[in-house]
């Protein structure tokens, strides 16, 4: 079987003051019959960038304020500069906390804001402003210090929420969703400008969002929880190439999930699978032209039953003779297939070998 | 910026539309405004009226000049907004803790408290002054406690002083002030709260840099409310007081009732309202002040 190489190497250590490992063993947190974590553990390297995904309701929140300091799990360790700090006040941790709604102070104007961690350390005012004014240029505010919060922008928030929680050198910096609250175009501008300030300041960062695609920008390693686990950890590009359960592959990008008696030639096939009962296919993975190279290119077929533009591609809907419907997204280099096409029409799928996943008996 | 703009051709359609839809708005007003106007506007018109004439019944300044040179009317004033004072001041020291412990409580639980701190909300003044008195007396429960538990020898004078009064007023004011200072607790968020403690801050700086200024205009707004209601009132000084604390609804009262003199009476209402709105005015100000410097706040 031909493996593509994926990226499984966590960023290089870089032994900076700044970063710091965080190890959270067997985090239970019920409420009332609700069990919200369920036995969670999770081993954060120094300086890495994790987001944790997962649909609302899948413990996410949870685990990060119980990182935070905020939410007391029943049982289990946060274990973070060699002891356990599960017992500790969230004032007492020192992590830089970026909350959903940013929770900045409106009588305070933006530099009051970004100073406050210092004041509450007993900087000199001096120094405090010095830094405070630093913190804002960092995040692209500089001038910004006099304003007041209520007449900032969504955007400008959200930076001055990232400068208040950076100013005071955190070793850790937990964000509960930071961008949930802006429109698509400054949300994609931001996970950029974050992700690019971690790699400039290098803060263990655990970071929660329900947005697949967010944490695949962002993230150098992806935690997908859900019912209060985490059902896989690894790079985006192996949670996205090789999700271990047909949760992981429904929730992160589009991906049918398919019988492997369903593609053929059988033979082909069952010797890729290798027992294994289920393929997880990409829409976008999917040819309408047989693969160049290929000896024996597996297939799947069925009828075509609605097409839509969708400007950078063709999403085609196909019902396979057992009566599935999969969604296929036809790129630009099949368009003349796909001009060919209409609603009823038979349609043959080709898939290289080397896209095929395939998922183990699920309990 | 508007009138670059082409006038549509629904202009006049949408013109008519705003101005009838005031209207109505108005409409609603009316009834209020009818009821205020007759008995709060043509009432105090009529007190300014009548204060400006002497016993001889002609225009004069007679009733405004004996309030000026009496000292005895001086002290009645201080005393009047001393009171007032110290009530609020009762009021603020009771009631932000406790409307601070009551935002702290899950909804259900919050809800007993509130009911319970509205509960003397409806029993009548007049009960409750004498309640006070049956407490405080030189005979009453608690001086007969300690005296059984040998606290004390003699009774304390607790009933007909400062201190009953003061005390019966915070009693009456509480829920007045509790309720706007809960209003403005509740609306701060608990992030705030959250976020503080994420940056370090203990519990004590949390409270005096972000949760009580947060909470200011609506304990300004309580503070207000309460020391002009308590500058107007009669019963519980005049039974708790028991004479030895003299306020101006009191002198008010007595003009009328002993001298049947209207136009001094009226001089002494005249001069607690201009007092009374000035005060006002000072709070509003204040008030404006410090919520001036954070416009928008609440579109966070």
């Amino acid at each position: 079987m031909t493996v593509i190489a994926l990226s499984t190497v966590a960023p290089p250590e870089t032994g900076g003051a700044r970063t710091a490992a965080v190890e959270i063993e067997a985090l239970c947190k019920s409420y009332g019959s609700f069990r919200a974590l369920d036995a969670v553990d999770l081993s954060v390297r120094p300086g890495e960038f994790i987001a944790i995904l997962g649909p609302s309701g899948s413990g996410k929140s949870t685990l990060l304020m119980a990182v935070a300091g905020f939410s007391r799990p029943d049982s289990g360790r946060i274990v973070f500069g060699g002891r356990d700090i599960v017992r500790e006040p969230a004032a007492k941790r020192g992590f830089g906390v970026v909350f959903q709604n940013y929770a900045l102070f409106p009588h305070m104007t933006v530099l009051e804001n970004v100073a406050f961690p210092l004041q509450v350390r007993k900087l000199r005012p001096a120094e405090a402003r010095e830094r405070a004014e630093a913190a804002l240029r960092t995040v692209k505010l500089d001038g910004f210090g006099g304003r007041q919060i209520g007449a900032l922008s969504g955007g400008q928030r959200q930076r001055v929420a990232l400068a208040r929680a950076i100013v005071f050198e955190p070793q850790i910096l937990l964000m509960d969703e930071p961008l949930s609250a802006l429109d698509k175009s400054l949300r994609e501008e931001m996970q950029i400008e974050i992700r690019e300030l971690h790699d400039k300041l290098r803060i263990t960062t655990l970071y929660v969002t329900h947005d697949q695609r967010e944490a695949l920008t962002i993230a150098d390693r992806i935690a997908v929880m859900d019912q209060g686990r985490i059902v896989q950890i690894d790079t985006p590009e192996v949670i996205y190439r090789r999700p271990q359960t047909s949760f992981v592959a429904r929730f992160i990008g589009e991906a049918a999930i398919l019988p492997v008696g369903a593609l053929a030639p059988a033979a082909v096939v069952g010797a890729l699978a290798a027992g294994r009962p289920r393929a997880v296919i990409r829409s976008e993975d999917f040819c309408l032209t047989p693969p160049g190279g290929d000896a024996a290119p597996v297939q799947v077929s069925g009828k075509v039953q609605n097409l839509v533009f969708q400007g950078d591609s063709w999403l085609i809907r196909v019902r396979l003779a057992d009566g599935t419907a999969i969604d296929v997204r036809a790129q630009r280099q099949f368009s003349d297939q796909v001009a060919r096409l209409a609603p009823g029409a038979e349609i043959a799928l080709w898939l290289p070998a080397d896209r095929l996943h395939f998922l183990a008996e699920e309990a | 910026m508007s009138a670059a703009l082409p006038l549509g051709e629904n202009q006049t359609e949408l013109a008519r539309d705003a101005r009838v839809e005031r209207a109505l708005a108005f409409a609603l007003a009316l009834p209020c405004l009818i009821v205020v106007a007759l008995c709060v506007l043509i009432p105090c018109g009529w007190l300014f009226y009548l204060s400006a004439f002497g016993n001889d019944g002609s225009l004069s300044w007679e009733n405004y000049e004996r309030v000026s040179s009496g000292a005895s009317y001086g002290r009645i004033f201080i005393t009047t907004f001393e009171v007032s004072l110290l009530t609020v001041l009762a009021c603020v020291g009771i009631g932000v803790p406790f409307a601070a412990f009551v935002n702290s409580l899950p909804p259900r639980v919050a809800g007993l408290f509130v009911a319970a701190v509205l509960l003397p909300f409806w029993t009548s003044l007049l009960v409750r002054a004498y309640a006070w008195l049956v407490l405080l007396q030189r005979n009453g429960l608690i001086n007969t406690a300690l005296i059984d538990m040998g606290l004390t020898e003699a009774p304390l004078d607790l009933a007909f002083n400062w201190f009953s009064t003061v005390l019966g007023m915070t009693h009456i004011m509480l829920p007045i002030f509790i309720l706007p200072v809960l209003g403005a607790m509740r609306n701060i968020d608990p992030g705030m709260i959250r976020a503080a403690a994420s940056m370090g801050a203990s519990w004590g700086l949390t409270m005096r840099r972000v949760f009580l200024p947060l909470a200011a205009p609506g304990i300004i707004a309580g503070a207000i409310l309460v020391f002009v209601m308590s500058l107007g009132f009669y019963v519980t000084p005049a039974i708790l007081g028991g004479g030895n604390v003299q306020v101006i609804s009191m002198r008010i009262a007595r003009s009328l009732s002993n001298f049947s003199n209207w136009g001094a009476a009226s001089a002494l209402g005249v001069l607690l309202l201009l007092f009374t709105g000035a005060l006002l005015a000072l709070g509003l100000m204040a008030q404006r002040l410090i919520l001036g410097a954070r416009k928008g706040q609440d579109h966070a």
